[in-house]
């Protein structure tokens, strides 16, 4: 059994049902994010992991031991809000010692304690500040101080770096996953940012309407997605409807051009429509570009945005988007041209719901 | 602005203060009179060693103190649970806290007399500490509105319900988190309840004249019907004490350690 064990986890608000069913088990010093759209209930899932909401059916154990009677205070369990939440009235060193304090440790432990955590973010030379006089960055890494300070089983961020600008963000999260993985703690991570979740994480749970789509590698979420909510919520994602020509051989038609899939069809016939997926990243339509297969299109817009240059192309009904890397002697495709993107068959993913 | 508006608002502030401070100035005058021809604060000092005024004086202080402590004890919790577990009953309880301000002190030592009396289930009123304490009571009541509108006010300044839960999970209990995290962070609230509380106690008459305590408001009036300087060094002092209270509000709210709350 894994060392944070969620199963058949329920909630219900009123009629309302906001998780559905969810299972999962934790590893022992794993990073796992929740990933999903505002509303899907992650916040949910980690309120009731922490003991602030109360399932109304199935079973939280965290190391073998079920939570169910155990009061948020008594589950050992450090957690880290998106508002920082620190105690306005206490300067960063009491602030990290709270817990410590309230565990009786003797003073020497927590002098040590504290300062030892205070160098892991490094802001030992503001443990005299008071939270109104930090940034927001420097109150969310003494929030997680103190959130580690009492040695937790379990760490929970709602969405830590929501309220902070962009380059803190990402500076930020590469700390917190360093000291995550120096520590070894067990860690569930609540985003909505696809980019954080890929980037930090050891697995990656993409929630939807109160169930988990698809839990994974960031490596898997992102080139296998199981389901077409995956696949449109995590990445850009070229959807395709193809029709299916024969099944026996794999062939399918998207427009009127033919393409033979890798991945076997499975249970269909001719005639049915399929949906598949390409990410922008997977083509080229550079001369002499390598692939096994091909599609040809009328391009009908073509964005410079930064590193990448991002086309737009028909093909029978659908529209493909792929990126090319920038570089100074590229020409861009015009609006009107007719290209042809080449990639591998095994690219193109088959969604099944 | 143009000039005669401007000049308009300052004369209509300088009648404002003319309206209150001449009286005053009047009261401060007259207080200093007691010697025939020259200005002497011999009625101060005859108030300041009447025995009665040490003991009334003293008496009122006690009631105060206890009173506002009663007043942090009920009121605190009070506010921070229906801040973080009935928020819908927020309206209700504030409704509630208001009534002392509609229904006179009279009707309310009326009901207390009635309610606790020698023959009564409980006779608070049979003994000197149980009236002192049914005292106490009827003081917290009366100030409940101005404590209740403090502390809340304070509690809308931090995220209680964050808080509370950041606290729990470093392992808090409800005495930890309302004694270390909710009050701390209200104490400037708490205070200006506290010495508003103060003010009131001090100067009230009803209910310390019917359970007859030796407090200082019958004792003003006392005084007042008896001598001739003195009442109004008595009302200068009584002043200078409401105004010593308002000033230690401003400065509270001003020194105030906690930040301003970001949204
Ligand atoms: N105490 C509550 N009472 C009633 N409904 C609630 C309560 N808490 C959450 N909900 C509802 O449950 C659903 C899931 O909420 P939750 O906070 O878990 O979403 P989330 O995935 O964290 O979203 P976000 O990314 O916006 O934070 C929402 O529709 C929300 O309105
Ligand atoms: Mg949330």
């Amino acid at each position: 059994m894994s060392f944070l064990t969620l199963t058949s986890i329920q909630k219900s608000f009123g009629p309302v049902q906001v998780v559905k069913d969810f299972n999962m088990g934790i590893e022992k010093g794993e990073f796992v994010s929740f990933l999903g759209p505002s509303g899907c209930g992650k916040t949910t899932i980690l309120r009731m992991i922490a003991g602030f909401e109360t399932p109304s059916g199935g079973t939280i154990q965290i190391g073998g031991t079920s939570q169910e009677n155990l009061k948020p205070n008594q589950r050992n369990i450090g957690m880290v809000f998106q508002a920082y939440a620190l105690f306005p009235n206490m300067n960063v060193a009491d602030n990290v010692a709270f817990g410590l304090k309230i565990a009786g440790k003797p003073k020497a432990e927590i002098d040590a304690r504290v300062k030892e955590m205070l160098g892991l973010i490094k802001l030992d030379h503001l443990a005299e500040r008071y939270p109104y006089q930090m940034s927001g960055g420097q109150q969310q890494r003494v929030a997680l101080a103190r959130a580690l300070a009492p040695k937790p089983q379990v760490l929970l961020l709602d969405e830590p770096l929501s309220a902070l600008d962009a380059k803190i963000r990402v500076s930020l999260r590469e700390e917190i996953r360093m000291i995550q993985q120096q520590l070894g703690i067990t860690t569930v991570f609540v985003t909505h940012d696809q980019e954080e979740a890929l980037s930090i994480s050891d697995r990656i749970v993409v929630m939807n309407a109160g169930r988990a789509d698809q839990i994974g590698t960031p490596y898997e979420i992102y080139n296998r997605p199981s389901t077409r909510f995956v696949a449109s919520f995590v990445g850009t994602l070229n959807l395709i409807e193809a029709k299916v020509v024969d099944p026996a051989t794999n062939r399918i038609t998207i427009g009127d051009q033919g393409i033979t899939l890798r991945e076997p069809l499975g249970a269909v016939r001719a005639g049915d429509t399929v949906s598949l997926a390409l990410r922008p990243e997977a083509g080229s339509i550079a001369e002499g570009a390598k692939g096994d297969t091909a599609l040809s299109g009328e391009v009908i817009s073509s964005n410079f945005l930064g590193s990448v240059i991002r086309t737009r192309m028909k093909v029978g009904e659908s529209v493909i988007s792929f990126d090319m890397f920038n570089s100074p002697g590229l020409v861009p495709p015009a609006v009107g041209d007719v290209v042809t993107l080449r990639f591998t068959a095994s690219d193109l993913l088959i969604i099944r719901e | 602005m143009s000039i005669w508006a401007r000049i308009a608002g300052w004369a209509a502030l300088i009648f404002g203060l003319l309206y209150f401070f001449v009286p005053l100035g009047g009261l401060f005058e007259f207080s200093l009179k007691a010697r025939r021809g020259v200005y002497s604060l011999d009625a101060y000092a005859s108030v300041f060693a009447d025995p009665q005024f040490q003991q009334t004086f003293g008496y009122s202080v006690i009631m105060a103190l206890v009173t506002i402590v009663i007043g942090i004890l009920i009121v605190v919790p009070t506010a921070y649970w229906v801040r973080l577990k009935m928020p819908w009953a927020r309206p209700y309880v504030e409704f509630l806290t208001l009534m002392p301000l509609v229904i006179p002190a009279i009707v309310i030592v009326f009901g207390y007399i009635r309610l606790y009396n020698t023959s009564s289930w409980l006779p608070l009123t049979g003994s000197v500490m149980g009236t002192n304490i049914l005292l106490a009571f009827g003081y917290t009541i009366l100030a409940l509105p101005y404590m209740y509108r403090a502390v809340d006010t304070g509690l809308r300044t931090i995220d209680v319900a964050t808080l509370t839960e950041a606290a729990q999970s470093l392992g808090a209990g409800w005495a930890t988190i309302l004694g270390r995290v909710i009050l701390p962070n209200v104490i400037p609230a708490v205070l200006s309840g506290a010495f508003l509380t103060f003010a009131i106690v001090i100067g009230e008459f009803t209910l310390a004249a019917l359970l007859d305590r030796p407090a200082f408001g019958p004792y003003l009036q006392r005084v007042g019907a008896n001598k001739a300087y003195e009442p109004f060094a008595l009302s200068v002092i009584a002043f200078a004490i409401t105004w010593g209270c308002l000033a230690l509000i401003q400065l509270v709210s001003r020194f105030s350690k906690t930040a301003p709350r970001k949204a």
